[in-house]
């Protein structure tokens, strides 16, 4: 029986949706987080109940669980926020109601007016279908499996039940657990054996799918042999009233298999960001984490790769870049839990106008990881007396045969660089923006082409009028 | 063709309070090469430096001035884009930058001096075969347009790369900075080409150069000596050929104040002095 309900919510918008259902519920949307929220969310997604308890349980965990003690300001007000907002209701419902700033750095990027409008919340997908149509069928003949999260716990129940929670229990964070509670939306990709898929899966390829979500919960498995490349997030900047973002992105990559995760977003100054990111690399498996961050308030953010089997290898390239009234508090993780590992870390971090980028980075080599190889490069580019940059690298080592490496840097724009671009011509903030394009260039040129391209242009936003 | 002038008057310029240059006139017209030479200390870098508007190096007294205007009262970059090159001695490393992008901008800041930051750049297309052509005159590698700005380079290298934004920024006038030091036989000669290529009769070239290898391609109509941070002697040709061979003895014993300011800045080792 399909119910069609008009709800008009407590801040006076009316949301309108359809959904099937077996009960004649109501969905109020209102503030805060609790077993009602948290079972209306499961009964809305029609998931079985090994989800729904899942979530409930989750929920008790969060609401014990203290606050982290370190990173950012968490000063937070949980029972502030919405949890969970309809696909339909967007925030910045007309194209009018969006700020003109987004609109201008929309038109910086030069983005094109279809996607605008689907990045800033105002339609509900992206209408791709017929650009898209043809790549995901040529997916689905090789058996792989792309579409977003919800969809998979009802189509792809028990593939996803295997993995699901494994690699990041709730029990992980509090974020982990309110993320386990009340997530929606997200990526479910499972590559069989032995498929390489050539061009990157990008995350608004998913039709019927809000990218956008909160509190999204990524999971990709990545079989034998096989490999992908997944793209998520844009450059355009996020724009959204709900300031509490975290997600799950749970990483498999099995025996000899390959998949990179990159990650390019630009959050606007409200949003609190806090991401749990990890994976699990077997048998000559590589794990590859290309993190890019710039704005929000508080971004905290640590990439992690367990390598669990000979053979197994990690990297994480990191950028963060903060700007006035932004903490980046980014970093890695990477826990060699085998033998004849290796990993490596590349961490650039640029802070401006009082912005505060940290590295926070973990290296540990479990007893038996003989023979582990680890390298860590962590360099920041601080801009002006009022900004910072702060380095907290852990290492934790617990093998003899081990090769361990540590480099930090830490600099400014140099006078002599700076004279030698103007003495070309170029203005003296042009010529900081090419030297800042320079000091990320290991990352950006990772990136798919569009990307690094639009990365360029945003850093250029970034810098303009602010040459100190 | 049109007739530039630049102008340097009474030029007095010190580094961190100290004076390295006492009182330099130069008068230089757009297709003549004068070459400029002079003993360590002498002050040689620093008018190039200065003529730049290196931040380190204060104009205490006299006046620049490029076709009537005051070159002193411009940034350094609006004096790249009124037409003022330098090869420096040491070029910066801009790592992650590559040769071709950095060309890119600055060619087109060069040929468009009113240019805003922001506005276009030089159509891609456009850019990437004049580059190529160039390149191809110096006989350089297209894949040294992919290499980072002067990271990694070889001596060799950098001297190259500078010479290339010569010939890609088309300067009024250039001051090429001992582009000639550190290079074997063969690389010299071919930077001399490379010059003369470049066509020197179509900007006012000032070679601030130890050796003759340069000048051997690029013969100068006025040679200029330096002692002491001022010209003490100017002369054609045969002056260069004359120091090359027998030194500066004759000139330090001819002006033997300059001589002993020379002395005194050597001394004090002022890094700045050249």
């Amino acid at each position: 029986m399909a119910i069609d309900i008009t709800e008009t919510d407590q801040i006076g918008e009316i949301n309108k949706y359809n959904f099937r259902t077996e009960t004649h519920g109501v969905f109020k949307a209102r503030k805060g987080v609790d077993r009602e929220i948290v079972g209306q969310i499961s009964e809305i997604k029609q998931e079985p109940s090994w989800m729904r308890d899942f979530r409930l349980e989750s929920l008790e965990i969060f609401e014990q669980k203290p606050m982290p003690a370190w990173g950012g300001d968490l000063s937070l007000d949980f029972q502030d926020i919405f949890y969970y907002l309809k696909p339909t209701s967007h925030q910045g419902k007309t194209w009018d109601d969006v700020p003109q700033e987004i609109k201008d750095t929309f038109d910086r990027l030069g983005i094109p007016e279809a996607e605008k409008k689907y990045l800033a919340g105002v339609k509900a997908q992206f209408e791709s279908e017929v650009v898209y149509g043809s790549l995901k069928e040529e997916l689905v003949n090789q058996g792989v499996i792309f579409t977003d999260t919800d969809t998979a716990v009802r189509e792809h129940s028990e593939l996803l039940r295997e993995y699901f929670g494994k690699i990041i229990p709730p029990s992980d964070n509090k974020f982990a657990a309110l993320n386990s509670a009340v997530w929606s939306g997200g990526s479910f990709i499972y590559v069989p054996p032995g498929v390489k898929i050539e061009f990157p899966l990008q995350a608004y390829f998913r039709i019927n799918a809000e990218s956008m979500g909160q509190f999204e919960r990524t999971l990709i498995i990545v079989d034998e042999g096989a490999s992908v490349h997944y793209v998520e997030g844009c450059t355009a900047p996020m724009y959204t009233t709900e300031s509490l973002h975290s997600a799950v992105v749970e990483v498999i990559v099995k025996r000899n298999a390959r998949c990179r995760y990159t990650t390019i977003q630009n959050w606007a100054n409200n949003i609190y960001n806090l991401v749990t990111k990890r994976a699990y690399a077997y048998g000559d498996a590589t794990m590859e984490w290309v993190d890019g961050n710039l704005g929000s308030r508080l971004t905290m953010k640590y990439p992690a790769v367990h390598m669990m089997e000979p053979g197994a290898r990690g990297e994480i390239l990191s950028i963060a870049f903060s700007s006035a009234g932004q903490h980046q508090d980014a970093g890695a993780k990477l826990v060699h839990a085998a033998p004849h590992t290796t990993g490596q870390i590349i961490s650039k971090s640029i802070s401006k106008n009082g912005g505060r980028s940290s590295y926070r980075g973990l290296v540990r080599v479990e007893p038996g990881a003989h023979h582990s190889k680890n390298s860590v490069v962590c360099d920041a580019l601080i801009l002006d007396p009022e900004s910072r940059s702060d380095t907290y690298p852990y290492i934790e080592v617990c093998e003899q045969d081990v090769q361990i490496g540590h480099e930090a840097s830490v600099s400014r724009i140099g006078e002599e660089q700076l004279f030698y671009l103007l003495s070309r011509g170029l203005s003296e903030s042009e010529a900081s923006t090419m030297i800042v394009n320079g000091f990320i260039e290991p990352l950006v040129k990772e990136l798919p082409m569009e990307y690094a391209v639009e990365m360029n242009r945003l850093i250029q936003l970034q810098m303009e009028g602010s040459v100190g | 063709m049109s007739k530039h002038v630049l102008r340097i008057e009474n030029l007095n310029v010190s580094v961190a309070g100290k004076p390295i240059l006492r009182g330099v006139n130069l008068v230089m017209n757009h297709g003549e090469t004068h070459a400029l030479m002079g003993p360590n200390g002498s002050g040689k870098s620093t008018l190039g430096l200065a003529i730049m508007g290196h931040p380190h190096y204060d104009v205490t007294e006299g006046s620049i001035t490029l076709d009537g205007e005051d070159v002193l009262a411009m940034e350094p970059n609006v004096r790249a884009r009124a037409g003022l090159f330098m090869a420096f001695q040491r070029p910066m490393a801009i790592p992650g930058v590559k040769m071709a992008d950095f060309l890119r901008h600055a060619t087109t800041n060069v040929r468009r001096p009113d240019r805003k930051e922001g506005e276009e750049l030089i159509p891609m297309r456009q850019f990437r075969a004049e580059l190529k052509e160039k390149m191809a005159q110096l006989r350089m590698d297209p894949e040294f347009a992919r290499r980072y700005v002067n990271d990694g380079f070889s001596g060799g290298e950098m001297k190259r790369a500078e010479i290339l934004q010569l010939a890609m920024l088309q300067p009024k006038f250039a001051i090429l900075d001992e582009t000639d030091s550190g290079l074997d036989a063969d690389a010299v000669r071919l930077a001399s080409e490379s010059i003369a290529e470049i066509g020197r009769e179509k900007m006012g070239l000032l070679i601030i150069t130890h050796h003759d290898k340069l000048l051997e391609h690029n013969p100068p109509k006025y040679t200029h000596v330096m002692l002491g941070g001022r010209i003490v002697e100017t002369g054609g040709y045969e002056l260069a050929e004359e120091l090359h061979s027998t030194g500066y003895d004759r000139i330090r014993k001819a002006y033997p104040d300059a001589d002993a300011a020379n002395q005194e800045m050597l001394a004090e080792e002022t890094p700045a002095a050249a």
